[in-house]
């Protein structure tokens, strides 16, 4: 989900025997699930398909709280409000645990965000669709938190320790998030005519980006498979989606709203949703920088990024005369 | 770049017996790592006591001194109390 | 008007002020100069929504004993207009840049946990017990917005005069948090509301102290802007109802 556009750099994958010693002791712990550590041995191309992922999965927390950012100044009641803003903030304490597992790898965050605003790391391509109306922001709750916990659950067990603990700290959190927005969607599919309208308009907008979170089919994946040796992909794509797929539908019909999708359909024989076709030029469209908000949520970060240098440097330089100054007068800096 | 340092952040439970490391934040000094590890690690009241060392203060140990640090215990295996079977009908011990 | 009519009118001023500048908070989601800032400045703005949301429900309350029936949270925060907001004109100055910003709660926090002080002492019990649980809350929010009028000011040339400007240009807002209106008086004079003048020297000593230490000039001009709990607002707060109200005001009646 967030490995969009990773090149693990591996051409095949490799067996035990054909690796070089210390990759092999490497590759027998990940196998025995011992975490690997910041200053463990590991292959260069782990260490940097790991990087890759992490920070990509910190900036789509960071990108994504400005789709729902969106509406808290116009959030209908205090309590939305309220709740809104607790997510948001949540969303923004996810991507710092992110940042933080991906610094342990050498990295600094700053390095990071400016590859974010160069455009050169992705983030999930849901957050470059719009937030229309407050029925958005329901949706976005129940489905598109509903795949991240889907696909963080699992990253509970990966391989590399301070990724896997970051997301034991995500996913405590995270509950709360989907049943925000499932409860949103209640409220509005309950209510009136049009708050129902409303509801089912957002079904309809954010489904197939939904679908599209999880990446490009199996068949199409070149790196899943190395990702998945290393225990840094636990499931597949395909897996991922068909297992939202089949949990989220009977949550529609419990809402009384209906997927736009005419093929969706039990089946009985397989025990899974059958599905209609993704119309995967979206996905590369968007994923490429061709999304409705792509321009707009790069520009945003980066504008914030530019108008906040002053006030980072100012704490920097405020820090450093201060530490001078207890450098020269200790009692005069104790005072405060 | 003028970047903020990065402080690695420990914070001890109202009951807890010892400080946890919970993760790292940036801040430029640590009176303010102090007040974002209150805002980032204790958003739902879940700390009390707070340290914050710059990461670049903090000495780890080597993964391949492991063995040497670690070896003399691990060979002591009488120090573990699952050495030493107790009698069921023997309580509180 | 009847103590209680004065009452409701009071506790929409604590409301309306808390909710205001929460809502002003809530705009800088996303756009901080950094990560922890965003958390941080959230978490004084949910401070705030809680705190107006308690003052809201007691609010409310106080009106059903004289209309017969008490206005909800909603009701009030979403349908009065700008003539029935009671805030003060301060918080609802727009956001501008980070040292606006931290000087306007700066400006806001120590008159705040002046005032709560001294709510805590208040002969209404349910007042009292607001203003115990706010003031835990507002003690640190007035050494988080302390703490960066003295970085900004005393940090770069380019923060310090952003601050400087800041701090003179909102100077003008803060005499209406010490000057009192009948309501004022006559709940002062039940103990149910505090004294706002006796909180204007203590205000002075702080924000001079911090000012200094920021190595900031301490503003000298005397006129002071009013006008707030007549709801007599600046232009801001229009604007911002509009946002705010919006989806209320468009379907009226529905739930969410």
């Amino acid at each position: 989900m967030y490995a969009q556009m990773v090149d693990t750099g591996a051409k095949k994958l490799r067996s035990l025997e054909e690796m070089p010693p210390e990759e092999r002791a490497f590759q027998q712990r990940v196998d025995a699930e011992v975490k690997i550590e910041p200053k463990d041995w590991m292959p260069e191309a782990y260490r940097k398909t790991l990087i890759r992922q992490i920070s990509q999965h910190a900036h789509s927390e960071i990108v994504g709280m400005l789709p729902e950012g969106n509406w808290i100044t116009r959030a209908p009641s205090l309590k939305r409000k309220a709740i809104l803003m607790a997510k948001v903030q949540d969303e923004a304490g996810h991507g710092l645990y992110l940042y933080a597992a991906a610094e342990t790898l050498g990295v600094s965050r700053d390095q990071l965000v400016a590859e974010l605003h160069s455009g050169k790391a992705k983030y999930s391509s849901i957050f470059n669709y719009p937030t229309l109306t407050w029925a958005d922001i329901g949706a976005i709750g129940w489905l598109v938190d509903g795949a991240a916990i889907m696909n963080q659950i699992p990253l509970c067990r990966c391989s590399y320790g301070p990724y896997s603990r970051a997301m034991i700290r995500v996913c405590k959190e995270e509950s709360f998030h989907q049943r925000q927005g499932f409860d949103i969607m209640l409220t509005l599919c309950r209510g009136t005519p049009e708050q129902k309208a409303m509801a089912q308009d957002a079904l309809d907008r954010w489904w197939w980006p939904s679908l599209m979170m999880f990446g490009p089919p199996d068949a199409e994946s070149v790196h899943s498979a190395q990702s998945a040796q290393w225990k840094i992909k636990i499931l597949s794509n395909d897996e991922l989606r068909q297992r939202f797929i089949d949990q989220t539908v009977p949550q529609a019909d419990y809402l009384g709203i209906k997927m736009p999708d005419p093929l969706l359909k039990w089946n009985e024989a397989s025990g899974h949703y059958d599905f209609g076709p993704i119309d995967w030029d979206e996905l590369y469209n968007v994923v490429k920088g061709n999304g409705p908000c792509n321009r707009d949520r790069l520009r945003t970060r980066v504008r914030a990024w530019e108008e906040g240098a002053w006030v980072r440097d100012a704490a920097l330089a405020y820090a450093e005369k201060r530490a001078a100054r207890a450098a020269t007068q200790p009692a005069a800096a104790m005072r405060r | 770049m003028n970047e903020w340092p990065l402080w690695e952040i420990f914070i001890r439970s109202q009951h807890g017996l010892a400080h946890k490391h919970v993760g790292s934040l940036h801040a430029p000094d640590a009176e303010m790592a102090i007040k974002n590890a209150r805002d980032v690690y204790t958003r739902r009241n879940e700390g009390v006591s707070i340290w914050v060392v710059k990461s670049s203060e903090i000495t780890a140990t080597a993964p391949s001194e492991k063995q040497a640090l670690f070896e003399p215990a691990n060979s002591k295996v009488y120090r573990h109390p699952t050495f030493f079977p107790m009698p069921e009908e023997v309580k509180h011990i | 008007m009847t103590s209680d009519r004065l009452l409701f009118d009071y506790l929409l001023r604590l409301a309306d002020s808390d909710l205001v500048l929460a809502q002003r908070l809530g705009e800088w989601v996303g756009h901080g100069p950094v990560l922890e800032e965003d958390i941080a400045l959230t978490n004084i703005g949910l401070d705030l929504l809680g705190q107006a949301r308690l003052w809201f429900a007691y609010a409310s309350e106080v009106e059903a004993r004289f209309a017969g029936a008490g206005r909800s949270e909603d009701a009030l925060a979403f349908l009065r207009d700008s003539g029935g907001f009671r805030n003060l004109l301060l918080v609802e100055q727009p956001n501008g840049d980070y040292a606006v910003t931290m000087a306007r709660q700066f400006y806001f926090d120590v008159w705040h946990k002046l005032l709560l002080a001294a709510l805590t002492g208040s002969r209404d019990a349910r007042i009292a017990e607001v203003a115990a649980k706010a003031q835990k809350e507002v003690a640190y929010h007035v050494e988080r917005s302390a703490d960066w009028v003295i970085r900004l000011g005393d940090g770069t040339a380019e923060s310090h005069a952003r601050m400087q400007t800041a701090v003179d240009d909102l100077w003008t807002y803060t005499g209406e948090m010490f000057a009192s209106d009948e309501a004022d008086d006559v709940l002062a004079g039940e103990g149910i509301a505090s004294d706002l003048s006796a909180l204007a020297a203590p205000w002075r000593a702080t924000v001079e102290s911090v000012l200094t230490e920021a190595t900031l000039a301490v503003p000298t001009s005397l006129f002071m802007q009013r006008g707030g709990r007549r709801g007599v607002h600046t232009e801001h707060l229009g604007h911002m109802l509009t946002t705010m109200q919006h989806l209320q005001r468009s379907y009226p009646g529905a739930q969410w």
